[in-house]
């Protein structure tokens, strides 16, 4: 997708009236396309190619890649460095900041930094738990939750300011994003929670991973009912598993996923677990583009990165549209 | 202890009126404990409120307090500290994703806020982040000072 004012290679787009960020995302969103966005795997390596690569599998299938904060509590090449690296080269990233790793000061100068990099939508998440990672015996920081950043940062953008009051001289100019889990207790809390997300400044939200569409169905129509899907963009989350068995470990160590026994039931029945693990997402995609409030799907295809383009194209969900890519 | 947590939340309703009705005496009689002197309260105050708040609640003496808008679930029991809300990795349970052994915090805290009733005066309160230097200071008078609109 060109649009008419396209910039230079690495550079922002004008910020329309009524927009908060230069960036692509919050373009399509605004303009009422179906959007899809899709998790990218940092690397455990200092190598910049690995990025590119890894980025590369997405060309023209997606609106925009979230850089992950340490997801899983594990160490990882930094959200900042990954878009660093791909802002330069034009990519629509979405940066995660997670409240587990980093303080107020932290968090704050981050946020400059990306703005000034080019990244425009900045997603504020509360981490998972040390325990879940790589170094458990880590001090988890959570000077801040997900509902106190995304107002720190709101008050950043539009105050022009930092939490302790001080201005900013150019304040950062991003689309601020949240994360939501429908499928996890207290089920009749979290639109709430979602709405409480809305009063905190979050703009756009991503789901954890959908396997169970009529939890989805349900959520979204209490969602409905507060009038939330007029005052943000919602895009459920979705991802291929790669077996049964793989669904179940899933399932009984990644804290905050819920997978129906249906679902396991279907990939242990098939020939190639695979790739049914595939049209179990591809269903799950053309049903979520049903459900009204969806502005789009957002694919976490962890070490699978290479089956989006399938799923994007098999679903057609992107029309005749296809997403920006460096030397497209 | 969680048994006795787990119980004040269950009794959120009268537990708030019972808490509300003492910020509204303190309150009251804040130019009396103006004339004390508020740095020579404080330590005594705080004494009191550990005692009381720490066996009741688990509370872990933030020194700015949100029993009244949390269900009356001291959210600096949940293992992340979250002040405005569930994480997304409650267990299937309810329970922790932490600490498998605790009913998450929040999942408690949204029992007791829909004893109290009226979502919007508590829960949906967006807390501000935590003051780290109010840690060991009492909450009861912090509270006092800040109806009567007086700076810290």
């Amino acid at each position: 997708m060109i649009f008419d004012d396209e910039p230079l290679v690495g550079e922002n787009l004008p910020i329309l009236p009524g927009h908060d960020s230069p960036g692509r995302l919050e373009r399509v969103l605004r303009a009422g396309h179906f959007a899809v966005t899709a998790e990218i795997a940092p690397p455990d390596s200092a190598d910049p190619y690995e990025v590119y690569a890894r980025a590369a599998l997405f060309d023209g299938h997606v609106d925009a890649i979230n850089a992950t904060d340490g997801s899983g509590a594990n160490c990882h090449m930094s959200s900042v460095g990954m878009c660093a690296l791909l802002t330069r080269r034009g990519y629509s990233m979405i940066m995660q900041i997670s409240c587990r790793d980093k303080n107020r000061i932290a968090m704050q100068g981050d946020v400059l930094g990306a703005s000034a990099m080019g990244v425009s939508n900045i997603l504020c998440l509360t981490g998972d738990g040390v325990q879940s990672g790589d170094h458990p015996e880590a001090k988890p920081v959570f000077d801040m939750d997900c509902m106190t950043s995304l107002q720190m940062l709101r008050g950043m953008r539009d105050e022009g300011q930092f939490l302790s009051g001080r201005k900013i001289t150019s304040p950062p100019q991003v689309f601020l994003g949240a994360a939501a889990n429908p499928f996890a207790p207290p089920f009749d809390y979290r639109p709430l929670r979602l709405a409480k997300k809305v009063a905190a400044g979050a703009q756009f939200v991503q789901t954890q991973y959908c396997f169970d569409i009529e939890m989805l169905k349900d959520y979204m129509s209490k969602v409905r009912d507060m009038g939330l899907d007029k005052k943000i963009f919602i895009l459920p989350g979705v991802g291929p598993l790669a077996s049964a068995k793989s669904a179940e470990w899933i399932r009984s160590n990644v804290a905050g996923v819920h997978i129906p026994d249906g679902i396991i039931k279907r990939l242990a029945g098939a020939q190639d677990q695979k790739q049914e693990g595939v049209n179990i997402c591809i269903d799950m995609v053309n049903e979520i583009r049903q459900i009204e409030g969806a502005s789009g799907v957002h694919i976490m295809a962890y070490r699978q990165e290479e089956r989006i383009a399938e799923i994007v194209e098999k679903t057609k969900v992107l029309g005749d549209r296809t997403p920006w890519y460096p030397n497209r | 202890m969680k048994a006795v947590r787990y119980w004040s939340v269950n009794n959120a309703r009268w537990l708030r009126w019972v808490y509300k009705g003492l910020e509204t005496c303190l309150t009251t009689i804040y130019p009396l404990l103006k004339w004390l002197g508020y740095q020579r309260l404080d330590s005594g105050f705080f004494a009191v409120e550990k005692l009381v708040k720490g066996f009741l609640f688990d509370s872990k003496s933030c020194g700015q307090c949100t029993l009244g808008e949390t269900g009356m679930a001291c959210p600096m029991n949940c293992p992340k500290t979250l002040r405005n809300g569930p994480c997304g990795g409650v267990r299937a349970n309810g329970n922790c994703e932490v600490d498998p052994d605790m009913v998450c915090v929040w999942v408690t805290s949204w029992e007791g806020s829909k004893r109290i009733g009226n979502p919007e005066s508590t829960i949906q309160v967006i807390q501000a982040p935590v003051d780290v230097r109010l840690k060991g200071t009492s909450a009861w008078l912090r509270a006092v000072r800040k109806n009567w609109g007086v700076d810290e």
